[in-house]
């Protein structure tokens, strides 16, 4: 188990650190951060200038290796559009992120199981089709529309129809002006946008865990289970769910990996600092350092989420030995 | 005495049983799907009247009624789409200030918008690029990655591991980030956004095409082949391709959905199709300023077209996949 | 609890036994005087595209105490059905008419929640595949323990001591380490014997046992078979064993019943069925016995039944066997007219054959001549 593992992270540092070199070649090739001097009277000098300090006027592989032996000492560099620490600017961001990865995971586990063994058990039903045809449309949603209907539609249509000073869902951030700590006025910011993260998630993983329940509900054991006499909500409880549990918490391992960098579009649309806005910010910008320094933490937490799945895999199915 | 195994099989559950049922039916000993022969042998019905895998795969497609429909609506949307110059009511870039953006009504149905263009004639011109991209994007990424993910998995060794940590790079940074910085840095014409979606859509296709090779390569019915002294060229064409059609087929057609929801994300945050050219995507990167307000109309309906596509595409995705499978479920 | 084997559970309390009537659902009250198990005229269809199987047709029979009674038939033949609609284990979708009753209770129709306290206490059931039937994820004592558990209180220790001595029972090996391990970390053997262990944990007054030796090599099988017998003789269970092998059979069993495309085709003791046959079918399965015992076991080629058994679906007119009987009467009564499953004497031997008194017997069992 321990060697599986130690074996995994190993394979996993070269891809990391090649996909962020590749990443930050690709940024440098794209866009001049000395873009900014050109319209200056000296610009001439002040570009030479800056780009002496940027190192710019090294090979690219030269300037990553110089990031990278600084980085392993904790020194991630300076914002190329901030100035600022980029090791503080993502540590902020992930925090963000991560805040709504929790309530946004906590959600759609609840729900996604709850319909997918509902539906499996009580397969062509109404409900069932219900939630199918739901799943489909929440599926055939691109992300951010439903995040502006949901903001449309829960936040500001109420406010106008009761004449409201402040809508009850807000749509900018996560918390309201000087406001800190878990309250009433972080869960109106909240709601929204793990609303719109949540819709999608829960859509697949609703047909994923339908799908791996039916499956294990028509399985030897579950007859077995039955024949023994044992009454039925444990025979889908204890004996349905915990099996049809196992692949679905491999795949909501890999999925909330990703998420961590993921968040792109629902932090756009409702202007939350996490790790999704610092990229777009970046990006426009062209902070290579910024992004290089992102593109390692997002892959370090798809790694490891990948890892995690495997690792569950194991721990919930008696019959997988890692060797 | 020899007897099959298992008596009770088909009854155990509702799905098994109307696997069995299926194959009952007449599923002649031709090797559509792997799973499907062993239980050939089972089967017992001289009685049955035999099908051809075509039309059993017409039967099982037509029964589920809302692949049927899909295919309805996805050729009537691009029908409308790409003849849209012949018949919309208005032109689509036709600037009418004096109007300026009034909500859906008799004349102008889908509303217009701050420039007073008729959104009802935009949403049908804008469906041209995200439909092309879409389609485009989907033919490219699978010609592309069912050929490597073939190659991959049949042949192994050299190829597989190229294949395999190459596609490792980008698994482990999210795809609307390359996708994004690639845009930036290519450019976004019609044409660059088809190849940078394929560029990195056909490696999903290649991974799952070659897992499903790689599984299929280790079947019985394969291994019998080589042991007969079947050429490599052979078994794939005889043997694998007619087994892994159905998942490219399927992929393929779900490569067309999600074509045009990263076309529509990446052009709402300002990385796709930019302006004067119109995607549904970019009409709502536009619509985005208005919501809270009385114009909120202008982001329902570009919306709304782009849900009803990928809706039809993901049925249509569904039908095939039971058409493909003998052991899907029954759609009543 | 006294470590007793076998019935060491007479003293322990059942598990709320009204539970299942609280809804308003009739209480199961056994009458001890009624027979063991009667099965009459039951018939199982499922629904199918093209028309409607017909898994179990009419189909009658009883069981008495103490006795094995074994079901044979081929796949598809309607033995296991027949087993599961005993037990209502059948999936929502089979259509079930006729009647079963256990101890005077009618068991058809009866609700899930009532069938419960049946279902491992009075009838308990062992499957064919056990790795299939074994929860993968649970460890094999604390299966068995689950069968105790919903139908008695008893005390964590109780249980294990009891899991312990069924596991010693069933002859597995230091079941004191065994009780906590995975079934994939079983033999083949031992998990078919930890079922075993399993139904027996509350003394059933009946074992369905459903092809319980088909996945097991050989040598297994009769140890598995010995077990059964031991049990048997111990509990003084009556089991329904179901298998395709007419050799378990002979071993096991008391009586025997052939079904043929989910109808019955013969029924008596194992001597009747094995020596004085009246079926065409039966004899064709006898004939199609290796026998080492006779002097031509290598000259002669097996005998083989022509043909495939038919489909559910499109059942033969008349007798269902008559396309492969060597000794039907077609175009005439067999194809005509369908045989009732008649009582030929005194002790309830049937045959379910139109000549069951004129079989030339010798004929349909001689091997054919070898051709090659």
């Amino acid at each position: 188990m321990l060697t599986y593992i130690t074996r995994r992270v190993l394979y996993s540092i070269p891809v990391v650190l090649i996909a962020s070199f590749l990443l930050f070649a690709f940024v440098r090739a794209t866009f001049d951060p000395t873009a900014h001097l050109r319209s200056s009277r000296t610009a001439a000098s002040a570009i030479k200038e800056e780009r002496k300090r940027l190192h710019l006027d090294e090979p690219v592989v030269v300037q990553y290796w110089d990031w990278l032996k600084k980085a392993v000492h904790g020194d991630f560099g300076t914002s190329e559009r901030t100035h600022e620490d980029v090791f503080v600017m993502i540590r902020r961001s992930l925090w963000v992120t991560i805040q709504l990865i929790f309530w946004g995971i906590l959600v759609s586990a609840f729900v996604a199981i709850s319909i997918g063994v509902y539906s499996a058990v009580r397969q062509y039903s109404a409900l069932d089709y219900t939630f199918t045809g739901l799943s489909f449309v929440a599926l055939a949603m691109p992300p951010f529309w439903f995040g502006l209907i949901a903001i449309q539609f829960f936040g500001q249509d109420p406010k106008n129809w009761f004449h409201l000073q402040n809508p009850l869902l807000y749509s900018v951030g996560l918390h309201g002006g000087g406001l800190t700590g878990f309250n009433m006025d972080y869960v109106r910011h909240l709601i929204l946008p793990v609303m719109t993260l949540t819709v999608q998630i829960v859509a697949g993983w609703s047909r994923y865990q339908r799908a791996a329940m039916l499956d294990v509900m028509s399985a030897d054991y579950i007859r077995t289970a039955r024949a023994k006499g044992v009454p039925r909500r444990r025979v889908i409880f204890r004996h349905g769910l915990r099996n049809a549990l196992i692949p679905l918490v491999t795949v909501m391992a890999l999925d909330i990996g990703v998420l961590f960098g993921g968040l792109i579009v629902t932090e756009f649309i409702f202007s939350i600092p996490g790790m999704g806005r610092l990229f777009y910010d970046s990006l426009l910008s062209g902070d290579a350092t910024v992004l290089v320094a992102w593109t390692i933490v997002t892959a370090t937490f798809i790694i490891a989420f990948n890892l995690l799945a495997d690792v569950l895999y194991g721990w919930l199915d008696p019959r997988i030995r890692f060797s | 005495m020899s007897i099959g195994d298992e008596d009770g099989a088909a009854v155990h559950t509702e799905e098994r049983f109307g696997h069995e049922v299926a194959v009952e039916q007449g599923m002649g000993p031709v090797e559509l799907i792997p799973e499907a022969i062993a239980d050939v042998e089972l089967a017992h019905t001289a009685e049955a009247v035999p099908r051809t895998q075509w039309q059993l795969f017409r039967r099982r497609f037509f029964r589920h009624k809302m692949a049927v429909i899909s295919v309805a609506v996805l050729v009537a949307l691009y029908v409308l789409c790409f003849t849209a110059k012949y018949w919309v009511p208005f032109d689509p870039n036709k600037q009418n200030l004096l109007l300026g953006p009034v909500p859906p009504n008799g004349t102008h149905w889908f509303g217009t918008d701050e420039l007073g263009r008729d959104q009802f004639s935009r949403i049908f011109f804008a469906g041209q690029i995200s439909l092309k991209i879409g389609l485009a994007v989907a033919v490219l990424s699978t010609l592309v990655g069912a050929t490597l993910g073939a190659i991959a998995g049949f042949f192994g060794k050299v190829t597989d591991q190229l294949l395999m940590r190459l596609t490792d790079l980008f698994l482990v940074v999210p795809a609307i980030a390359i996708l994004a910085i690639a845009l930036k840095r290519f450019g976004n014409t019609d044409s660059t956004i088809i190849l940078v979606l394929a560029g990195l859509f056909w490696m999903y296709i290649a991974r799952i095409v070659r897992g499903q090779v790689l599984s299929i390569r280790e079947k019985e019915f394969v291994e019998a082949a080589r042991a007969a002294g079947a050429s490599s060229p052979r078994i794939i064409v005889r043997h694998i391709l007619p087994n892994i059609i159905g998942p490219i087929v399927v992929n393929a057609t779900l490569a067309v959905a999600t074509a045009i929801i990263t076309e529509s994300t990446l052009s709402f945050l300002g990385f796709g199709v930019q302006p004067p050219a119109t995607s549904w995507g970019n009409m709502l990167s536009t619509a985005e300023g208005y919501v809270g307000t009385d114009k909120a109309y202008l982001l329902y309906f570009p919306g709304l077209a782009i849900l009803v596509t990928v809706l039809a595409v993901n049925y249509l995705g569904d039908g095939l996949r039971d058409a493909f499978d003998p052991q899907s479920e029954k759609h009543t | 609890m006294s470590a007793g084997n076998g019935d060491g559970l007479a003293d322990l309390q059942p598990v709320e036994p009204e539970r299942a009537h609280a809804n308003g659902s009739t209480p199961v009250r056994f009458d001890p005087n009624a027979p063991l198990l009667e099965v009459e005229h039951l018939t199982v269809e499922f629904k199918a595209d093209d028309g409607v199987v017909h898994a179990v047709d009419d189909v009658s029979f009883s069981v008495t105490p103490n006795e094995v009674l074994g079901i044979v038939g081929e796949s598809g033949s309607g033995k296991s059905v027949t087993s599961m609609a005993i037990l209502g284990l059948l999936p929502k979708t089979a259509r079930i008419t006729g009647s079963v009753r256990f101890r005077g209770v009618e068991l058809v129709g009866r609700k899930e929640k009532e069938m419960q306290p049946i279902r491992g206490q009075r009838i308990a059931m062992i499957f064919q595949d056990a790795l299939a039937s074994l929860n993968p994820v649970f460890k094999v004592g604390d299966q068995i323990g689950e069968a105790i558990r919903v139908h008695h209180k008893i005390s964590d220790h109780d249980l294990r001591e009891r899991v312990v001595e069924l596991l010693d029972l069933v002859g597995i090996p230091h079941p004191r380490q065994r009780i906590d391990h995975y079934p994939h970390e079983y033999s083949g053997g031992m998990r078919q014997r930890a079922m075993i262990a399993m139904s027996i944990a509350n003394d059933p007054d009946i074992l369905i046992a459903d092809e319980p030796t088909t996945a097991l090599d050989v040598t297994i099988q009769a140890q598995v078979l010995e077990v059964l017998e031991r049990i048997q003789d111990r509990t003084e269970s009556s089991i329904l064993l179901i298998t395709h092998d007419l050799g378990v059979v002979a071993g096991v069993a008391d009586r025997v019943m052939v079904m043929y495309a989910g109808r019955q085709a013969e029924l008596g003791t194992v001597d009747e069925l094995f020596y004085e046959s009246c079926h065409p079918y039966t004899l064709g399965l006898l004939a199609s016995l290796p026998r080492l015992d006779r002097a031509d076991a290598r000259t002669k080629r097996l005998h083989r039944i022509k043909g495939q058994p038919p489909s559910l679906v499109y059942v033969p007119p008349g007798c269902p066997f008559h396309p492969r009987c060597p000794a039907a009467e077609v175009p005439g009564i067999c194809d005509h007219e369908r045989p009732a499953f008649r009582v030929l004497n005194g002790s309830g031997r049937r045959s379910a054959c139109h000549f069951a008194e004129t079989l030339d017997r010798a004929a349909l069992l001689a091997p054919e001549e070898a051709t090659s």
